[in-house]
């Protein structure tokens, strides 16, 4: 289940590691980046900064901002992993990133059998080693991609994202009213503060919605 | 060599925030309210992430992103499966791209 994501960030790795070059890093800088950290937009962030001269401690206060909203996710894929060993759970929390997220959290009309720590470990694994032999390759520029086709994959990952959401929203008015709420307050939010603050702010406080309007347990 | 500080100073400040709910999240026994909060966490923040992210997918053209997103949930509308879903929206947005 994790090819679609794998897919979708291929080619938008590629471009990372693309930019890395230009930011004067090697391609194994740029895969080892992309191992070792595994978040995309904040990758991106990170590289821009460093082209216009940004120092370390910026770049990863940054990281560190623009990524929080990882917590808030990882809070709700860790209450799917409750019965997980400590050592699944760990290791697995690495690899939330927000397409994984939402497809263990909302991809639950894709897939009836219960999910154990395997099944987890192949769509993370899978999304991972997409995004970071991309990365290698587009640091290599052994291949190049041209801009419209980023485009049109980042628009697959927005449809990733849609077409979880809608099921869910036809299900309960409740889930539609949370998200449209959330989709309002990130719009608004976001003249105000970065967008990295913006999505956590609006998660945390359109949630808030879910307490009188969510069933008991569903 | 402080390209490498860099990296590792990102990996460390992505991992952490990831990492506390693994380390924390059994050991509270949470209330009714905080259970529902947490639950509702991902529609909440997959509308987030969608809007109004999904009008910059190119920066200088908000209709592409639009148009990539109106396809993606009326093909879900559909009840098309995920894949599906993902293709309709990307084909939309390389039809536009080459239409405009």
């Amino acid at each position: 289940m994790g090819s679609p994501i794998a897919l979708g960030y291929f080619p938008i790795a590629v471009a990372f590691g693309a930019l890395a070059g230009q930011a004067a890093l090697t391609w194994w800088e740029a895969a080892l980046m992309s191992l070792l950290v595994f978040a995309g937009a904040s990758q991106f962030v990170g590289v821009s900064m460093l082209l216009a001269g940004a120092d370390a401690i910026q770049i990863i206060a940054t990281t560190f901002f623009l990524n929080l909203r990882h917590l808030i996710m990882s809070l709700a894929v860790n209450d799917q992993m409750r019965d997980f060993p400590a050592a699944w759970k760990n290791f697995l929390s690495f690899f939330i990133t927000d397409e994984t997220f939402a497809l263990l959290t909302l991809g639950n009309q894709l897939q009836r059998e219960p999910r154990g720590p395997a099944y987890m470990a192949g769509l993370m694994l899978t999304a991972y080693s997409g995004w970071v032999s991309g990365s290698a390759l587009g640091g290599l520029g052994a291949e190049f991609i041209p801009s419209q086709v980023t485009t049109a994959m980042t628009m697959g990952l927005y449809g990733l994202f849609i077409g979880l959401l809608i099921p869910s929203a036809r299900k309960s008015i409740g889930y539609a009213l949370i998200a449209g709420v959330s989709m309002l307050l990130n719009w608004g939010l976001g003249h105000l503060m970065d967008a990295g603050w913006a999505i956590v702010l609006a998660t945390v406080l359109a949630a808030v919605l879910g307490i009188p309007l969510m069933g008991e347990e569903l | 060599m402080n390209i490498l500080w860099i990296i590792g100073g990102m990996a460390l400040v992505t991992y952490i925030p990831r990492l506390l709910p693994a380390l924390f999240l059994d050991r509270f026994q949470f209330p009714g309210w905080f259970r529902k909060w947490l639950r509702s966490i991902p529609y909440a923040a997959l509308g987030a992430l969608i809007f109004p992210g999904v009008l910059l997918v190119d920066r200088d053209q908000p209709l592409l992103g639009l148009a990539g997103g109106l396809v993606a949930a009326g093909l879900s509308f559909l009840n098309l499966h995920i894949t599906l879903v993902m293709a309709g929206s990307i084909l939309t947005v390389i039809l536009v791209q080459f239409l405009l």
